[in-house]
């Protein structure tokens, strides 16, 4: 209780400051309240708690979060040099950033050919009033509560009916001070959109803060987006991230996530189906080392017919890393003719490392074909020796199979500067240079 | 003398597989072991190029003169040691350009020869693949990775090709290939045999020397060489049976 109580005045003088101090409409001040008092109420998860059975956010907990104010952040945002090779990954005409959580327009450019507006300018937009805390709920935990409280610095996305969006659109949330961000994200793709959306967490120094974003994303009927995720958050940081997406008839969604960075990292995310024949792929990859821990919790339900889901997620642990997959997909009963893949695999470096693992099958339907299963271990002996034959050394060996198993996801990636980025940095994480 | 097997006693799981193998062979050679399944000679190629499951009990190895056990296995490949894989093995992720100019470049500073980047070893694969009539667009996908089994065994050649080593140590590369890509397979080793190479061909059956022809037949039962002569060899034992040259041994 103690916790609770200390975390409820850490917050609430924040909470006040920023609510007090806004000019959102009733509304949407009444779902922050609603929030923060859940808040208040549930506190941040424990371990007692199933969900967050192997990962422990006390430390989160228990520090003395600030959070950074409109103008605080972007004369921050000055300083930061986006030249630098950590931001080489964002290429293209556009990038919407936010620096500790704060959206600063000073250092972004913002992307043609889609709505894509602050919060603030969407409030009387029916698509943002449809769906804005509806599609993740906020109720859903402590952390989805707080950022939902704090819910003032958000980008809403809507690509408009039929319309191709050229350009990948790039999302930048840069960690620099030590504070609390809780930056969101509303996409909304209508009747036969096609977009592109990367999500980069980057870090502009190795400090200690609190990343907590959520992105609800809603695909209309036949709507399709790529939705890249790539967290290289300061390995001092926490980062927490709660998604969710819900496709419409048709829609196709394909999404990537890899996690490098962070010493938590926790992603949940969900993808839901409102209606038939829609197909989504949520793959990711998550590569940590030394004492980093790293969390996906996953939620695929199939409540319609017809629909297909695909999961790849693969995990590399070097150090005294642990990570944590947790993969639960739903038939329902209604949903017959359901295609749902879920595949779990680990490769441990070390033998400190440790993985928990639980890919969660459930089906209540007949007619449906699905699969899944869960491996750690290490590398392949045949694999390794068929290298070695061929006269690579052991190590260039051993690191050549460790990056082909992490290429396996990164080359789903087309953004050429992410995927060289992402190369590169699976490369330093083995210490390794390939090419000989 | 290119390679020296003297009264080789090899064991897996601590079960004796060769017992007692004698074989010499010179570079410009083209060795067949044959024999029927079990009698060792899927080992013998594993052994020569350094699979860790194979435990040598008693014996020697020379290649060149030097202790070719002593080396480590990628040490004999960047010798010059090469086993084409009865079942090649997949690699997920990793591009055939990109494995096989790694290998290609670490058996050159080995060797001091040039190293090369990535477009330069692009043309000398483009060169080699026609040796198994292969498409470049096969350079790109993962190793191994979704190859039909013809398919898999040309690449086994094609990374002989690149790699020219000086002893081809071929396990059963015949098996699982169709009339056509038998011959498209033997017509490409037949390409890279030279005067300064040895092959060794290991297999089951005769039909591989049809189009690989060898100088040197021997028969392997029961962990020994039982058996050995030129090609006629292998017309016999394919009319009369593995079980003449057992019983010839006895």
């Amino acid at each position: 209780m103690s916790t609770k109580a200390g975390m409820q005045t850490a917050f609430s003088s924040e909470f006040e400051k920023s609510i007090s101090g806004s000019d959102q409409p009733d509304w949407v001040k009444e779902i922050r309240r609603e929030a923060f008092a859940d808040f208040v109420d549930k506190g941040f998860p424990t371990v007692r708690d199933e969900e967050w059975k192997y990962t422990n956010v006390a430390a989160i907990a228990k520090a003395d979060w600030k959070t950074v104010a409109g103008e605080e952040a972007e004369r921050a945002a000055a300083s930061i040099d986006l030249s630098r090779e950590i931001f080489s990954e964002i290429d293209g005409s556009n990038r919407i950033v936010f620096v500790d959580g704060v959206f600063c327009e000073s250092i972004s450019a913002m992307p043609e050919g889609i709505t894509a507006v602050h919060f603030k300018e969407a409030y009387g937009e029916a698509a943002f009033r449809e769906n804005f805390a509806k599609i993740v709920d906020p109720r859903k935990n402590g952390f989805t509560a707080l950022n939902t409280a704090f819910a003032g610095e958000g980008i809403f996305l809507r690509a408009e009916k039929n319309r191709k969006t050229e350009d990948a659109i790039n999302l930048v949330f840069i960690g620099l001070s030590e504070s609390a961000g809780f930056p969101r994200v509303l996409y909304v793709g209508e009747t036969g959109s096609e977009a592109e959306l990367v999500e980069h967490y980057l870090r502009a120094e190795e400090t200690a803060y609190l990343s907590n974003a959520v992105v609800e994303v809603r695909l209309a009927d036949q709507a399709r987006l790529v939705h890249t995720r790539v967290q290289r958050e300061s390995n001092s940081a926490f980062h927490i991230v709660t998604s969710q997406t819900e496709l419409g008839r048709g829609a196709v969604y394909d999404n990537t996530n890899i996690h490098l960075g962070g010493k938590l990292s926790r992603h949940d995310l969900g993808m839901g189906f409102s209606a038939e024949g829609a197909e989504g792929w949520i793959d990711g990859l998550y590569l940590v080392d030394e004492d980093q821990h790293t969390d996906t919790h996953s939620r695929i339900d199939h409540r319609i017919p017809n629909c297909v889901s695909h999961q790849t997620y693969k995990g590399i642990l070097d150090g005294k890393s642990r990570a944590v997959f947790n993969g639960k997909v739903f038939v329902h009963e209604k949903a017959r003719g359901t295609d749902a893949y879920q595949q779990n695999k680990n490769l441990l470096l070390s033998n400190d490392a440790r993985v928990d693992t639980k890919p969660q099958l459930e089906i209540f339907n007949d007619d449906v074909k699905c699969a899944h299963g869960a491996t750690v271990g290490q590398l392949e002996e045949e694999e390794l020796f068929y290298l070695l034959s061929r006269g690579l050394n052991e190590d260039l060996a051993r690191n050549l199979l460790t990056y082909g198993f992490a290429e396996e996801v990164i080359n789903k990636i087309k953004v050429p500067s992410i995927k060289k980025a992402l190369d590169e940095a699976v490369l330093n994480r083995l210490h390794a240079r390939l090419d000989a | 003398m290119l390679l020296e097997i003297k009264d080789l006693y090899v064991a897996i799981d601590g079960k004796n597989i060769l017992k007692g193998l004698n074989l010499k062979i010179d570079k410009g050679e083209v060795h067949a072991i044959m024999g029927p399944n079990g009698s060792g000679k899927s080992t013998l190629a594993k052994v020569l190029a350094g699979h860790p499951s194979y435990e040598v009990v008693k014996g020697e190895v020379l290649y060149e003169g030097r202790d070719l056990l002593e080396l480590d296995p990628d040490e004999r490949a960047r010798e010059g040691v090469f086993m084409a894989f009865q079942y090649p093995v997949e690699v997920p992720g990793v591009s055939n350009a990109q494995f096989l100019r790694l290998a290609y470049n670490e058996k050159m500073k080995h060797s001091g020869g040039e190293e090369l980047d990535p477009l330069e070893f692009d043309d000398l694969l483009k060169e080699k693949a026609k040796i198994v009539d292969m498409d470049p667009a096969f350079f790109k996908r993962s190793v191994n990775e979704g190859f039909s089994g013809g398919e898999k065994k040309r690449n086994e050649i094609l990374q002989m090709a690149v790699l020219d080593p000086k002893l081809a140590l071929l396990d059963e590369t015949d098996s699982g290939l169709d009339i056509d890509a038998l011959r498209i397979v033997a017509e490409g080793v037949n390409q890279l045999k030279s005067e300064e190479n040895a092959i060794v061909l290991v297999t089951h059956y005769q039909r591989l020397l049809n189009y690989i022809v060898p100088d040197f037949v021997h028969v392997l039962a029961a962990g020994r060489i039982v058996k050995e002569g030129g090609k006629e060899l292998a017309i016999e034992l394919e009319e009369k049976g593995y079980d003449w040259v057992r019983t010839a041994a006895q």
